[in-house]
């Protein structure tokens, strides 16, 4: 320090000051450039965004390629919590119309999602809204727009059959780690059933963004991208015009209409009434309907064609009757008496001569004739034993389709009920049953439960002469055809011939009870049926199929609480019928009466 | 005679092509790093001048005739004219108070049509060389207590109204003259303190006021105990010890009474107080992410992602050492790091070989404020300093600043090239 007195040497106390300062930053910066990787991988996560491109959803078409389907371009404003950073909230409220609190409990939701990854904030923001927001979202960081498809279902029907599509829920995620908070899925019918066809996969897009969230261009020219794949097209079964047909018919009514191709057990037209605009449950408007549809008492979310079961009432009385001449307890010769409303222990609704044989009695739908056929059957097939011979008829009769789900693309029907000997021997005691004691059976009521999808399949059977393919409501998969096995029911074809003539009879015939709504060029083969219930004025049903000789359709209908079959389900069916085989309506007056009908 | 009329044709004779080199090299690189910040894919203009590299272009031109003008002139006007630049810097900065532009919470621009300048950063140039003037008079005796008071009055004046315009920096920069003065005289012991003040400073932010007293007391009763004379030193050890009190009890007011919010939020997130990266500390994190990320070889030349996308805020002026440590990586930090050791080192030797005080004061000057910029600068990009906006000398956008230190430096060179003509 002495040496210090000579000024001169004091450069050496500067410049080592200066020496000192230099290498503290270089030592610095040695370990923030050369050591630590810390930096490096802030640096990427600052600027590198993957940004999720949704393909386009599967385009939905009916039988003849029409479009009912498509998809609509549609903004959702997202938001990563951690980056909002310094924001004007109160203009941000103002361009997206929410206030403060709904700002708030939004960002909290994000938050709780994750602080690091995107979440939907603002679902569809209006194209207007996008466009203001598009100039100013530099001043949001933290917001970004991302594009997507929503779907738009081009005319108001088969609400139902088509479902709807709506953002995965917590479960969902867990169950599919494909899906991420704010993607949509498939909620319901086939939209749920074909969700991995329809949705496509999500491709995924690295881009470079700068501080103010704004894109800058892709990473390494798109190097690590991965593409998305579209998601495929289908084909329904539906025909465009039945559909719009049977849903005009059925407005104002509780009910349903199933109409099958018989030859492929494609359905043609599927309605349950009162249903719903599915337009309704698109979108962010969705919670809101949903919510009021789901409260609405007429419960129009109901999809009564699949879930809603029903006494079969006379129609099931064909069925009785094919399962009598399978196992051999009638011929088509046998004949049953009737004494008319004093017949014991079933009573006859209609007058007609006695004693009639089988084609007779079902173009009469005679009561006390199909007593006589269930009571035979239980006894000449159980030989004394109940539970043996009502096993048999069992059997036979779920061949048909009765009493299980079709296993199909038609998610969440209902199994209808063809009871076991068990529940009956839970009900009446071990042997404290017999063919008496069940014998609303017989005539389609009682414990029998069945969906209108199970009786048009019936109908579809019997004109089939005894087998079916499972009702479906897809025809093809981006062209490729879908494949479904045929079912073989345990009853030979000529006792199909024999029923067929009396659901010729019914529309064809002198005293058939459809016979005033047969057509003059096609010969309609069906049932009508009036079935009483517990809840009110009877149910209307019938089922048919033409033409007689090489069927192409096979419908049910069912109109809750309306009265007699043939008032209001032989009309509607035989329109229906007209309608797909002829492609007009000749009988306009009657379409409208039933059109504007109002039975609720 | 006629040689010396010859070397007055050639402005570069005699002149120290090692300071002319760095200093070149320090404002193409400087130049190339500002375009780097702003660059932009669509953009490619050289000469727009709407962009910072283009106007800055214009400046460097403008430092460069100003330089040449300087070579050209009459050496001895500088030591004659010091105290009127002096005069007219120090009125111009209180103008500023009165009728400056503020510019992000500073009043301390001066708009001349479409010029804005700083009078605050020529203010610097002027201070040294009147400093330079004033000790190097033959007359003054430094041990002189006078002398001291007015040398510390040329240095405090500036810095004072430079405070009051809310430049802190800049005023801060101003204590580097310590340095002069050490080097004119000030003993040893008066920079010992001024770093023990410093640590105090710090400590006193850090630690409970009434802990750190307690500490100070207690180091002070231990050094009194060891010492033999005692009797000697009791006052001055309780002369320190009140000296150190007083400060420490300052600081804590004056963090909490005079500092801005915003003051007192940098001070703590650099002292580890506040983690908030977002907030004040979002400009050094930003900034250590670009540093941090360039690696050892940098991300190259105008690929900086971090510079480019604008994460780091002011990085073509207080911040564009970010764009150096991102695109250049380790190596180009080292190099002008290098550089302007280089620079310092260089300026002090040369001031050393000075025939004239005047010269050699001057010189000091130029070293400290050089390097003044140059430790608050690039501290304050790697997180070990608190943000204190100042440029990077001779790299930084901003036409003040390179105007200033070119003129700054090349009074020196010129000074320097005739060296054996001033006694």
């Amino acid at each position: 320090m002495a040496q210090l007195g000579h000024h001169s040497q004091k450069r050496y106390v500067v410049s080592g000051i200066i020496i000192t300062v230099a290498a503290i930053f270089v030592v610095k910066l040695f370990y923030m450039q050369v050591i630590s990787d810390k930096y490096k991988v802030l640096s990427e996560s600052n600027v590198r965004r993957i940004v999720t491109v949704y393909p386009a959803r599967g385009i939905i078409y009916d039988r003849k390629g029409r479009k009912i389907v498509s998809n609509e371009e549609a903004y959702d404003l997202m938001v990563v919590p951690r980056q909002v950073n310094n924001i004007d909230t109160n203009e941000l409220c103002q361009l997206l119309e929410i206030d403060k609190q709904s700002f708030i409990s939004r960002l909290n939701k994000a938050k709780q999602y994750s602080p690091y990854r995107a979440s939907p904030f603002v679902e569809q923001i209006s194209k207007t809204t996008y466009g203001y927001l598009q100039e100013k979202l530099y001043r949001f960081p933290g917001f970004f727009v991302q594009p997507r498809t929503l779907r738009t279902y081009l005319y108001p029907i088969a609400a139902h059959t088509l479902g709807y599509v709506g953002e995965v829920n917590q479960k969902e995620i867990e169950d599919d780690p494909y899906y991420k908070m704010g993607d949509y899925i498939g909620k319901s019918g086939i939209e749920k059933y074909y969700e991995k066809e329809l949705r496509g996969v999500k491709g995924e897009k690295i881009v470079l963004v700068d501080v103010f969230n704004r894109e800058k261009g892709s990473f390494e020219n798109g190097l690590y991208d991965k593409p998305q794949v579209a998601g495929q097209d289908l084909t329904t079964t539906l025909d465009l015009d039945l559909q719009l047909l049977g849903e005009k018919l059925m407005q104002n009514k509780r009910g349903s209409i199933v109409a099958i191709e018989p030859s492929t057990g494609e359905i043609l037209a599927i309605i349950s009434s009162p249903s719903y605009d599915p337009n309704l449950l698109v979108g962010r408007v969705r919670g809101e309907n949903f919510k009021r549809l789901s409260q609405d008492v007429m419960n129009p979310l109901f999809n009564r064609a699949i879930q809603a079961t029903y006494s079969p009432g006379s129609t099931f009385k064909l069925v009785n009757g094919l399962v009598g001449l399978e196992i051999g307890a009638i011929t088509p010769e046998t004949r049953f008496s009737c004494n008319g409303k004093a017949s014991v222990p079933i009573a006859c609704t209609h007058s007609h001569y006695s004693p009639l044989e089988l084609i007779g009695a079902i173009e009469q739908s005679c009561n006390p004739y199909f007593w006589g056929v269930f009571r035979t059957t239980l006894e000449k097939s159980g030989k004394g034993d109940i539970h043996k011979g009502y096993n048999i008829w069992r059997q036979n009769v779920m061949s048909l389709g009765f009493g299980n789900y079709f296993n199909t693309d038609i998610p969440n029907q209902v199994r209808g009920n063809i009871p076991s000997p068990q529940y009956y021997d839970h009900y009446f005691g071990k042997n404290g049953w017999k063919a008496l004691t069940i014998r609303s059976l017989a005539i389609g009521q009682g414990e029998i439960l069945v969906t209108p999808l199970q009786l048009a399949n019936q109908a579809a059977t019997i004109a089939n002469k005894g087998y079916y393919y499972p009702p479906h409501v897809v025809k093809s998969i981006q062209g490729s055809p879908t494949q479904w096995e045929r079912n073989q029911s345990s009853i030979h074809p000529q006792h199909f011939e024999t029923i067929i003539k009396g659901m010729y009879r019914v529309f064809q015939g002198e005293s058939g009870t459809g016979r005033w709504y047969k057509l003059d060029s096609i010969a309609i083969c069906g049932k009508t049926g009036t079935v009483q219930n517990p809840h009110g004025k009877d149910h209307s049903l019938c089922i048919a199929f033409a033409p007689a000789n090489n069927p192409k359709i096979a419908i049910a209908v069912v109109v809750e609480n309306a009265g007699f079959g043939a008032t209001w389900a032989v009309p509607i069916a035989s329109l229906m019928i007209e309608k797909y085989l002829t492609g007009i309506i000749s009988r306009t007056e009657l379409e409208t009466r039933m059109s504007q009908a109002n039975l609720l | 005679m006629n040689s010396t009329q010859s070397k007055y044709h050639n402005p570069f004779a005699q002149t120290d092509k090692i300071l002319l080199w760095i200093y070149f090299i320090l404002v193409i690189f400087g130049w190339m790093n500002i375009y780097a910040a702003v660059y932009d894919e669509t953009h490619h203009n050289l000469f727009d001048l709407q962009t910072n590299y283009g106007r800055q272009m214009i400046w460097i031109a403008a430092s460069f005739v100003i330089a040449i003008m300087i070579l050209l002139t009459d050496v001895k006007i500088f030591n004659s004219f010091a105290f009127l630049i002096y005069g007219i810097f120090l009125f111009l900065l209180i103008l500023v108070l009165f009728i400056g532009k503020e510019i992000s919470g500073s009043k301390s621009w001066l708009q001349i049509g479409s010029l804005s300048l700083q009078p605050g950063e020529f203010a610097k140039f002027a201070t040294c060389l009147a400093l330079a003037s004033y000790l190097g008079n033959i007359k003054r005796n430094f041990s002189k207590t006078s002398v001291k008071i007015v040398a510390a009055s040329i240095i405090l004046i500036p810095a004072l109204i430079i405070l009051a315009q809310n430049e802190t920096g800049s005023a801060l920069v101003f204590l580097s003259f310590i340095f002069v003065l050490f080097r004119e005289g000030l003993s040893v012991k008066v920079l010992i303190a001024a770093a023990i003040i410093a640590v105090l400073f710090v400590l006193a932010l850090v630690i409970n006021k009434y802990i750190l007293i307690g500490l100070c007391a207690l180091i002070l009763i231990l050094f009194y105990l060891s010492q033999r004379n005692r009797k000697k030193l009791i006052r001055i050890t309780i002369g320190i010890f009140i000296a150190a009190s007083s400060l420490i009890f300052s600081v804590d007011y004056v963090f909490h009474n005079v500092l801005q919010p915003h003051q007192r939020i940098r001070i703590n997130v650099l002292l580890g107080k506040e983690t908030d990266k977002k907030g004040a500390g979002y400009n050094v994190y930003q900034s250590m992410i670009a540093i941090g990320s360039g690696g050892f070889w940098g991300k190259g030349f105008l690929k900086g992602t971090q510079t480019k996308y604008n994460y780091v805020p002011k990085q073509s002026t207080d911040f564009i050492f970010c764009t150096i440590g991102e695109e250049w990586g380790f190596m180009g930090s080292l190099v002008v790091i290098g550089l302007y050791v280089g620079l310092m080192l260089r300026i002090l030797q040369l001031a050393e070989r000075q025939r004239s005080a005047f010269s050699r004061i001057y010189g000091y000057g130029v070293a400290s404020l050089i390097f003044a910029h140059f430790a608050i600068n690039i501290g304050m990009t790697i997180g070990l300093l608190p943000v204190i906006g100042i440029p990077l000398p001779f790299v930084s956008y901003g036409g003040s600043s390179i105007l200033a230190f070119s003129i700054l430096l090349f009074v020196f060179i010129k000074l320097d090239a005739h060296r054996h003509d001033i006694i």
